[in-house]
């Protein structure tokens, strides 16, 4: 049964598609730390021009990913190709086109915007002028600060620096790894725009992030779970794959409420989403009135109920879930 | 790495070369503490081991017990007193006195003469001086008796210039290459090699391992320079101020505790980069293997200052070591650098006496080298 389903995934991945069409290929890639499997199995093909999102919490994997297409961590099996180069044999070409944001990267803190981003400039053998075009965008808005060091830049700033240094040389993939991870909500969603408007240079980009409500906003998406790839699609169908009615729901005390409906027998599944809680039901004609007659059982206070669309969280939280209840299951098998 | 580049590509590695060392000065010249410990600690040095840490005994407390009260007496004491060495203290009045004033330290020297000195020395038996020393140090008090003894058997030799014993053994003395007993010369050698490892060593290990904490060792990773040339833009500018500090030290030396250098200049320069680059290879080395600011530091101290410290033999001799100690030295580089500069800078010999310690310091820096370029990483694990 699960050999059948990962050929069927393989052929679905790398079948039909010329190898040399796509920006970032990655087959069945495992990397282990001692006992923990920190990347576990994990395929995915990135599209060239595509913005990229690979979702997942901390821990879920996603910087060993983004190490070992950078080649900087090697595999303990599978294939990485990037850009038509192996990650292990050809590094050096991969190294030339590539452009990187490791997730704690902080620049040169006793160098000012401009020296980082000239010394950078030098590094890929460039110079400001020639790709200036690709990061005025992006640089207009720290060119007051050029004379200021890195070092006294605010949390978006730098992020602001650094994405003109890794795109300094007009890289062909762009690797970002949680670029928006402690930066304010306003710079956040700045950075995001930058991201679409680079799309438009036919430049790849491959993002990760934690927060899932910058998932919408790539091309497709990876949502990635302890290591494992749990789906990768459009965020318009990973959403759309969401199998039930969701309901939002609200009362006076929302903990007594969510402690209650976690006891229910009809309610499936039942999470805190700020002020709301998100509700599924177990049978499949599902509609407010029934919500409302189990919640009266439970006498809440102001209590309301909507059908709403589901989010790119409530279908990670659901998947994250399954695959919770598959590895119970499968520990139940082998006995444990 | 690729040898075969063409011109415009080579053009290209240059400027990043020279763009990467432009950086790395940056580094050093913005930050306090890095410019202190590069200039500040070897003219701290060199003023500490020249003016404060000197091994010669000088101005010791010293008190007389006169019961005789004789032209003799009074000789001997002035002429102990017309003597740099000694600070003559209060009379002593009895033999508890001169325990209280042991105790609290005013005198180091206590020296007592007879009744009766002057006419005691007439007589067969002779006269006698008690000295009595304080040998909770016992180097002070070695040299405070030789001292006394010298001054005494000198009085001796004038009060009868013509009696002559038969078959007299007279020693002529001579200290060679440091005929003024100047202490400076055996620590300046011994300096350079402290500063040496503490720049090249310390300084360029722990320059390394801040690019991986700060993350910019992952970007420069994952760009064209080759990983090789990471470790070469390194070491250059840390090669550079270790010639600099080479320099400083020398200037300080010569002009501020006038030491002469004897030898070639060049020879002992080129000694000095040789030297260099092994000190070098060790802080690549070193960075290889940590990835904290903390942990370099650690090594570099524990493991290359505390042995150049003790096992160059410049500030405890090496010959009095146990065997175990003295194998050990033998894997020291700054023991080789030691001996090469006391040779050359202080007795100012030629390449063909310190040939054998090139040989191996060159060594050294082969292996070194090899191993540090070898083992770099070029990946993050």
């Amino acid at each position: 049964m699960m050999v059948t389903l990962k050929l069927v995934c393989t052929e679905k991945f790398f079948g039909q598609n010329n190898s040399f069409m796509s920006a970032v290929t990655l087959k069945n890639c495992i990397k282990k730390y001692g006992d923990f499997v920190a990347v576990d199995d994990v395929s995915f093909e990135v599209q060239k021009g595509e913005l990229f999102g690979l979702i997942g919490p901390d821990g879920a994997g996603k910087t060993s990913v983004f190490r070992i297409l950078t080649t900087l961590l090697l595999a303990d099996s599978g294939t990485a190709i990037v850009e038509g180069h192996d990650v292990v044999k050809e590094f050096q070409e991969i190294r030339n086109k590539v452009g990187y944001m490791p997730g704690k990267f902080s620049l040169y803190q006793d160098l000012t915007v401009q020296e980082n981003l000239e010394f950078f400039a030098t590094i890929f053998g460039t110079t400001i002028e020639e790709n200036y075009e690709l990061i005025k965008d992006i640089y207009d808005q720290i060119k007051p600060f050029s004379n200021r060091r890195a070092g006294k830049l605010s949390g978006g700033m730098k992020q602001k620096l650094a994405l003109c240094c890794a795109l300094i040389h007009k890289p062909e993939v762009l690797f970002l790894d949680e670029p928006t991870t402690g930066v304010d909500v306003v710079s956040r969603s700045e950075f995001w725009q930058m991201l679409i408007k680079l799309k438009e240079q036919k430049i790849t980009i491959v993002v990760s992030t934690p927060y899932m409500d910058e998932a919408k906003l790539c091309d497709r998406i990876a949502l990635m779970q302890n290591g494992k790839i749990m789906s990768v699609d459009e965020p318009k169908n990973i959403i759309k794959s969401f199998p039930k009615t969701l309901f939002a729901a609200k009362a006076k005390n929302i903990y007594k409420l969510l402690q209650d409906f976690r006891t229910d027998k009809e309610i499936e599944s039942c999470d805190a989403f700020g002020e709301f809680i998100h509700i599924t039901l177990i049978s499949e004609d599902a509609n407010e009135e029934r919500v409302k007659e189990i919640a009266k059982k439970y006498n809440p206070e102001n209590f309301k109920v909507k059908i709403i669309e589901p989010t790119i969280e409530d279908t990670f939280i659901r998947l994250m879930r399954e695959q919770n209840n598959l590895g119970e299951l499968k520990e139940i098998v082998n006995g444990k | 790495m690729n040898w075969h580049a063409t011109p415009k590509e080579q053009q290209i590695n240059m400027k990043r070369l020279l763009a990467f060392i432009k950086k790395e000065f940056y580094h050093v010249f913005r930050d306090k503490r890095t410019l202190l410990i590069l200039f500040g600690l070897p003219i701290a040095q060199i003023i500490l081991f020249g003016f404060a840490l000197s091994s010669e005994v000088k101005n010791i407390g010293i008190a007389f017990q006169d019961n005789s009260h004789d032209i003799h007496t009074e000789k001997i004491i002035a002429k102990i007193q017309s003597s740099s060495y000694f600070n003559v203290e209060n009379p002593i009045l009895n033999y508890k006195d001169i325990e209280n004033r042991f105790k609290d330290g005013s005198i180091k020297c206590a020296v007592i003469f007879s009744s009766n000195f002057g006419s005691d020395l007439q007589r067969p038996g002779g006269a006698k001086i008690q000295v009595i020393a304080d040998a909770s140090d016992p180097n002070t008090a070695t040299i405070v008796t030789n001292y006394l003894t010298a001054i005494v058997n000198d009085y001796q030799q004038q009060l009868n210039p013509t009696a002559k014993l038969n078959y007299q053994i007279i020693p002529e003395l001579r200290q060679l290459y440091n005929e003024q007993q100047n202490g400076s010369l055996n620590f300046i050698p011994g300096v350079i090699a402290l500063i040496f490892m503490i720049v090249s060593t310390a300084l360029t290990s722990v320059s390394v391992v801040r690019e991986k904490e700060l993350g910019t060792m992952e970007i420069l990773l994952v760009s064209p320079f080759k990983p090789i040339m990471v470790l070469i833009a390194k070491a250059i500018p840390y090669l550079v101020l270790s010639l600099i500090n080479f320099i400083l030290i020398l200037f300080l030396s010569v002009y501020l505790l006038h030491v002469e250098i004897k030898g070639s200049f060049l020879l002992l320069f080129a000694e000095s980069i040789l030297f260099i680059i092994t000190c070098l290879s060790l802080g690549l080395l070193i960075s290889n293997v940590t990835d904290s600011q903390q942990t370099a530091m650690l090594i570099s101290m524990m493991g290359m200052m505390l042995p150049t410290l003790i096992l160059t033999g410049f500030m405890f001799p090496l010959e009095n070591m146990p065997w175990i100690f003295r194998v050990i030295s033998h894997a020291v580089p700054s023991r080789y650098y030691y001996s090469i500069v006391k040779s050359v800078m202080l007795k100012g010999l030629g390449f063909e006496f310190v040939w054998k310690e090139t040989l191996i310091l060159a060594g050294m820096a082969a292996f070194l080298l090899t191993i540090a370029l070898k083992k770099f990483k070029i990946r993050l694990s």
